[in-house]
């Protein structure tokens, strides 16, 4: 688990082009910076191509924050 | 240092990939456009999905072409309004360039399944007439350049293979669309059509469509798709800006043939239809030449002495003579002092200059010392050349002006087509429509080893199937006793290569034939008749008199067991058990026999 955490945080430094930013299992929306709609329909896509795994429609739609992610990533890659 | 890493990211661009472009997207753009001396360039993009994606990745490649780009973008669906009801916002950005992102989704009507020709006609209509409203209302109220894409297949083609056959056909309706589409661009200089339909098919139509995306955000194409676009777009943008590349710089050994002429020699080099690898380069030198003829300029670049460079080119089988060459530079420079020098003398910007090099070494030493010009990583395989080349979109013309075209050759080839499909009264006349030429002679150094190898594998026409390796055929070639016959044929459709062989050994008067065989690519053209008058007049000159023949039967090649009795050839013998037969011919007499094929004088080499 904290091995996706620090396998996220590159991809967010690098899309949101912020080199110093510091994730945590309660990053959201709200409370990172340019992390808009576009910004998020970027990350989606890059952390889709990162693992290789697709999120469903109904998965997106209820994460709330980096925590969320981490645990879908890790159901979808246990999955694998 | 920050010039230098600007320099890197604008190599990258090229072949990087979509993911690490997304990634990188922001600080690459933050790098780009620090660049100084950027032009100004104003896109106004009218979107039937979300634009966002497609335009990130635009700017980006912008910026690295030299532009400073400023987008305006309509809100998604809104592509018609934006543009005929309500213009004002796209008046007050003033756009040098309206494009037009639409896709097969916004297409108001689709025809219904049980929609008659004429019906359909009518569909198209109405739908070309609301994009020309659009095209119509740009044009009076901008001074911009439009760039309207043209459709790609739908997702689901729900009548399968009668999709694009059926009137009712959704497939077909968008063919029908393209096409219209296409004439109206043809005749608007104001309007020009990216191509979407051939870049989905390349892409493929399963890469395309990305229907979480179109669900969730109404962006309707995948990364990749948007990424093929974008560098679609950005090579339009650099066409319309007259930035499009102009010239092709060559090297030569391993780049336009195989092998390296210095050392091997001229007989040595891969090129012709010899072998799989001659076969690759004579078609990227097909494809060099294809653009040469529709005004890409080629030079030559190469370490080399410039005699024997220039000798690859008077190779028979090369494709691109001396002549197609504008300049030609072929000594032991450095290659980045002998482009500069190609730059001067054909009075053009380096930047307009792409170079083609297997050698990574010499193509990143040109790319480090000479700024703008470009240079794809071609990789280790000819066969995929052309195609890496055609992927960096260089050469994007936005009109063909006369000067551009050798319409002549193009129209030639059209015609000959046309006249292909008419139909034959006879196989003599359709013979003569093939327009056959055959080089017949004795065997020479160039091609023994083909030679060798046919022996090797050819199998069904083959009369004796007698096995030579090169050596032997070597040795056979420096043997008085033997006449060796290759011949080559040629026809419409181009060039099929060494595919026949006919060797006799001589015995006093007579001429055994030791081997007779040829490729089945050139089955029932009358070839065997080209190859039986060359050794026949061959024997009248060498004084023979008769000519035995062998037919050895194998499991394979009965297609050639009654081949002596319809060539007029007369019984000798057979052998009871293997079934072996011998014919003779005698040479007083014999008139020629090929109608259909012209003997051309052989090449020297």
């Amino acid at each position: 688990m904290d091995n996706i955490l620090e396998e996220l945080q590159p991809i967010f430094r690098d899309i949101l082009d912020q080199p110093d930013l510091v994730l945590t299992r309660e990053s959201n929306a709200s409370n990172v910076r340019d992390w808009d709609s576009l910004s998020h329909i970027n990350l989606v896509t890059s952390i889709e191509k990162h693992y290789k795994v697709r999120f469903a429609l109904k998965e997106l739609q209820e994460l709330k924050d980096v925590g969320d992610m981490i645990d879908l990533i890790e159901v979808k890659l246990a999955a694998k | 240092m920050v010039q230098s890493l600007v320099r890197l990211s604008v190599m990258n661009l090229d072949i990087c990939s979509i993911d690490e472009l997304l990634l990188k997207r922001k600080s690459l753009r933050r790098e780009l456009a620090s660049a100084e001396g950027l032009q100004s360039v104003r896109i106004a993009v009218l979107g039937g999905s979300t634009t966002n994606e497609v335009v990130d990745l635009l700017e980006v490649l912008l910026l690295a072409a030299g532009f400073q780009p400023t987008f305006h973008q309509s809100e998604y669906g809104r592509f018609y309004e934006d543009a005929v009801l309500d213009p004002s916002g796209l008046i007050a950005f003033a756009p040098d360039i309206v494009y037009l992102h639409t896709s097969y989704l916004n297409v108001q009507t689709v025809p219904p399944v049980h929609c008659s020709e004429t019906e359909l006609q009518g569909y198209v209509d109405a739908e070309l007439d609301r994009y020309k409203q659009i095209w119509q209302s740009i044009k009076q109220n901008l001074a911009s350049q439009i760039i309207q894409n043209n459709f790609e297949l739908p997702a689901v083609a729900i009548l399968g293979n009668m999709d694009a056959v059926s009137s009712g056909g959704t497939s077909r309706f968008f063919l029908e669309l393209n096409s219209a589409f296409a004439r109206a661009a043809a005749s608007n200089p104001r309007l020009l059509l990216q191509d979407v339909h051939g870049m989905s098919a390349r892409v493929g139509l399963d890469h395309w469509f990305d229907w979480d995306r179109w669900f969730s955000y109404k962006i309707l194409r995948t990364a990749e798709a948007n990424l093929a676009m974008a560098r679609s777009l950005a090579s339009m943008v650099r066409a319309i800006y007259g930035k499009s590349r102009k010239v092709l710089v060559l090297d030569l050994d391993n780049t336009l043939w195989g092998g390296v002429i210095g050392d091997d020699g001229i007989d040595k080099i891969q090129i012709g239809r010899e072998t799989p690898v001659a076969e690759a380069y004579t078609a990227f030198q097909e494809y060099c030449l294809s653009l040469q003829k529709r005004g890409i300029l080629l030079a030559v670049c190469s370490k080399n002495d410039e005699e024997t460079a220039k000798q690859g080119f008077e190779h028979p089988d090369s494709v691109l003579k001396l002549e197609h060459i504008s300049c030609f530079k072929a000594n032991w420079a450095p290659k980045h002092e002998n482009i500069l020098e190609i730059a001067k003398e054909l009075n053009l910007g380096v930047e307009s200059f792409v170079f083609v090099d297997d050698n990574p070494a010499e193509r990143a030493i040109v790319e480090a010392q000479i700024g703008g010009i470009a240079v794809p990583d071609i990789g280790p395989e000819v066969s995929r050349f052309a195609a890496i080349i055609e992927a960096g979109r260089y050469f994007e013309p936005v009109s063909m002006s006369q000067e551009d075209l050798s319409r002549a050759s193009l129209y030639q080839a059209n015609a000959a087509r046309v006249s292909y499909e008419a139909k034959f009264a006879n196989y003599g006349e359709y013979l003569d429509s093939l327009l056959m030429s055959a080089e017949i002679a004795k065997f020479k150094p160039l091609y023994l080893e083909r030679i060798a190898q046919l022996t090797n594998k050819t199998n069904q026409f083959n009369l004796t199937t007698r096995r030579y390796t090169l050596a032997e055929m070597e040795a056979i070639s420096r043997d008085e006793q033997y006449i060796g016959l290759y011949g080559k044929l040629r026809d419409r459709f181009g060039d099929n290569g060494l595919i026949s062989i006919l060797l006799g050994r001589r015995e006093h008067d007579v001429l055994h034939l030791d081997l007779w065989l040829m490729s089945c690519r050139v089955l029932k053209r009358d070839m065997e008749l080209a190859m039986l008058d060359t050794i026949v007049d061959e024997c009248r000159a060498a004084c023979i008199h008769t000519v035995q023949g062998y037919y050895l039967p194998t499991k394979k090649n009965s297609m050639v067991a009654d081949h002596y009795d319809k060539l007029g050839f007369k019984p000798v013998s057979v052998n009871a058990e293997t079934k072996a037969s011998v014919w003779t011919l005698e040479v007083a007499g014999y008139i020629s026999r090929n109608r259909h094929i012209k003997i051309l004088e052989p090449t020297h080499g």
